[in-house]
């Protein structure tokens, strides 16, 4: 390495340094504490200047590093064992994973912490593979995708707070409706491509979650709608003290009552839900319009010329990929039991297409990848509250970094040499 | 079986075909000739359906089809090679040939017609599962056209089969558009810059200029064309 690049790197390092005054300057430098009547500002330099210093240090190191072209770094270890992890070896990683999955909730150190976090991972999995379908496969970079799962966790409340249906009857009403908004929203944006199809998308949402507030005679407004039936094991309900002429879940298999027995009920049902999406999109892939998807994908001039007919194959993509939000919208309300816009907002639609691309845009194992180490990132810094984000921030970087193309961004061909016909 | 009359396409405001008149007959191979921006693209994908006719008839086997739908276009039995092949380079060579008989893979001859893909063209049976944004520019053209013949059209249009291709390929590529059209009775509508190649091949030859055809003639009598050797031939006529 010559003195003239160390002098550049040196140069570089405190440009880097810079920025993180300007940004760190205010943010971390400045604090207000309250004292008797009213703000005080007070400085803390010390933490700044650490900050900015560390900055510096890092920048510098990661130019000391490039310069060599050597790629052994703390960093480039700990991707090369993602890069280890190909499509062709996804499949004995997929069923060690589902196995993993299923003994999960009976593994000694699994409290009720983990599995709720497991549960929230496995509903981010849903909802990045059932996006996965719009943007993965049919490459139209869906925005607003939240706006399905409100649908469908509205559906489902309205429908089982009003009828008083089971759980059952209501997850496939939700799945329509939601696929009926995703046709509603599929139809003015048929000509809309890249851009100005996310820009749309992103509004579609918003209108979704401002409806939800303004509508009050319908959704209860700000105020969400509450007492949403919790699910049943086919008719057995998780209760203590079940009604007369009812038999509880407990009673009927002769276990102690405990409150876990519905949390693993219901991290089992978003374990298969989510698989029968999974399955429904690898399968759909060898058919002809889940081959139209990723061809209009590629090109979509290409594919008129060809006889693929684009606003059908758009359509059923949105309505296909809405339905599946829906599905985990309504397990999302069931699990609740109560529901607000709040949590639908447009962050909740940018961590699902955060998980979509970073997993590789178009792979199944991306997804449950990215959504690992997304969700559970976040909550792992869960005690450093306002943090969080910053590692959340963070993971990104990192992978967009490392991984350009997302974790796993080899594209799995539909029809093998040697493998079965179709 | 293919007949175009007076048609005239615009791009907003600009006008790309003035009142285009033209023939394609069952099983001929007819050329299209003309400089770029001559409107040549424009014409096929106007015959396609992607761009609308403004003005003028297009009658295929006795069918308006001016304002038919891409898709509907393609069922009729007229399927385009786009312009610069236009392959799914993440899709493998036989999911783009599949994708090819979109408009019929319920049918039971599929098997059969990607079969006989192969054995015109062998060297994409070789690279079944590569993807196609791997195979050599030659090797992509030969998958677009393979990928047009999956939907059995009648007619087949081919925009610019020579564009950016090393020339013995091209060579190889205009003997299987020969080949097509003699042993599969496809009628070709061949549009190219290469003016040699495309007259020598066609039965029939238009040029346009401007967006209107000019000369036509036979392949042979426009080959022969004072004008159009100074025009197009220059240089192409001497090797």
């Amino acid at each position: 390495m010559e003195k003239k690049d160390i002098i550049q790197s040196f140069k570089d390092s405190l440009f880097t340094g810079l920025i993180a005054l300007a940004l760190f300057g205010p943010i971390v430098g400045l604090r207000t504490a309250s004292k008797g009547e009213g703000l005080f500002i007070t400085p803390q330099w010390g933490v700044v200047f650490l900050l900015v210093g560390l900055c510096i240090l890092g920048r510098f190191l990661i130019n000391l590093n490039s310069a060599r072209k050597t790629e052994i770094t703390f960093f480039s270890k700990f991707t090369s064992k993602f890069s280890a992890i190909t499509e062709d070896k996804a499949k004995h990683f997929a069923i060690t994973a589902i196995l993993f999955a299923v003994v999960f909730p009976f593994l000694p150190f699994t409290d009720r912490y983990f599995m709720d976090v497991a549960i929230m991972i496995l509903t981010y999995i849903m909802l990045g593979w059932g996006l996965n379908i719009v943007v993965g496969l049919a490459g139209l970079l869906d925005l607003g995708y939240v706006a399905f799962y409100a649908v469908g966790a509205y559906s489902y409340a309205l429908i089982a707070t009003t009828f008083g249906w089971s759980f059952w009857i209501c997850l496939p009403l939700a799945g329509v409706f939601a696929a009926f908004f995703g046709i509603l929203l599929g139809f003015p944006v048929l000509r809309l491509r890249g851009d100005y199809l996310a820009i749309v998308t992103l509004g579609f949402g918003e209108i979704i979650r401002i409806i939800l507030i303004n509508w009050y005679e319908v959704t209860n407004g700000p105020d969400g709608i509450t007492g949403i039936p919790r699910p049943s094991f086919f008719g057995l309900p998780f209760k203590r003290s079940p009604d007369e002429g009812e038999t509880s879940f407990h009673l009927f298999f002769n276990l102690e009552y405990s409150t876990m027995h519905r949390i693993i009920f219901l991290y089992y049902l978003i374990l298969v839900l989510a698989l029968i999406t999974n399955y429904f999109t690898l399968k759909i892939r060898k058919l002809p319009v889940g081959r139209a998807w990723e061809a209009l994908r590629e090109d979509e001039i290409a594919c008129k010329s060809l006889g693929v007919n684009p606003t059908n194959t758009k359509l059923t993509a949105f309505a296909i990929g809405a339905m599946f939000g829906g599905f985990a919208g309504s397990f999302f309300a069931t699990r609740q039991a109560f529901i607000s816009p709040e949590s639908f907002t447009f962050i909740e639609s940018a961590i699902i297409v955060a998980i979509v691309v970073l997993g590789g845009m178009g792979s199944q194992t991306g997804v449950v990848l990215a959504s690992i180490f997304l969700i559970g990132i976040t909550e792992m810094f869960r005690d450093l509250e306002q943090y969080r984000m910053i590692a959340f921030g963070g993971a990104m970087v990192l992978i967009m970094v490392f991984k350009p193309k997302g974790i796993l961004a080899n594209r799995k061909p539909t029809i093998l040499m040697h493998g079965d016909k179709k | 079986m293919l007949k175009i009359s007076n048609v005239e396409t615009f791009y907003g405001k600009i006008q790309a075909l003035r009142g285009v008149d033209l023939d394609v007959n069952d099983g001929e191979i007819v050329s299209l000739i003309g400089s770029n921006g001559a409107g040549k693209s424009t014409l096929l994908m106007t015959i396609s359906g992607v761009n609308k006719a403004k003005r003028g008839n297009i009658v295929f086997n006795g069918e308006n089809i001016e304002n038919k739908q891409p898709h509907k276009i393609v069922d009729m039995g007229i399927c385009q090679v786009p312009e610069g092949r236009r392959i799914f380079s993440r899709l493998t060579v036989e999911e783009n040939l599949r994708l090819g008989a979109h408009a019929n893979e319920k049918g039971k001859y599929f098997e059969n017609d990607i079969k006989e893909v192969y054995d015109l063209f062998p060297v994409l049976s070789d690279r079944k599962t590569q993807r196609g944004g791997t195979l050599s520019g030659g090797e992509q053209q030969m998958l677009a056209i393979g990928r047009a013949l999956m939907s059995k059209p009648k007619v087949l249009l081919l925009d610019e089969p020579s564009l950016g291709i090393a020339p013995k390929l091209v060579n190889q590529i205009f003997l299987s558009i020969k080949n097509i059209n003699k042993e599969k009775n496809v009628t070709i509508f061949l549009v190219e810059q290469n003016a040699k190649k495309a007259l020598e091949l066609a039965d029939r030859a238009y040029v346009l200029v401007n967006g209107k055809v000019t000369i036509k003639g036979s392949g042979q009598e426009l080959l022969k064309n004072k004008d159009i050797q100074a025009a197009y031939l220059e240089g192409g006529a001497k090797n």
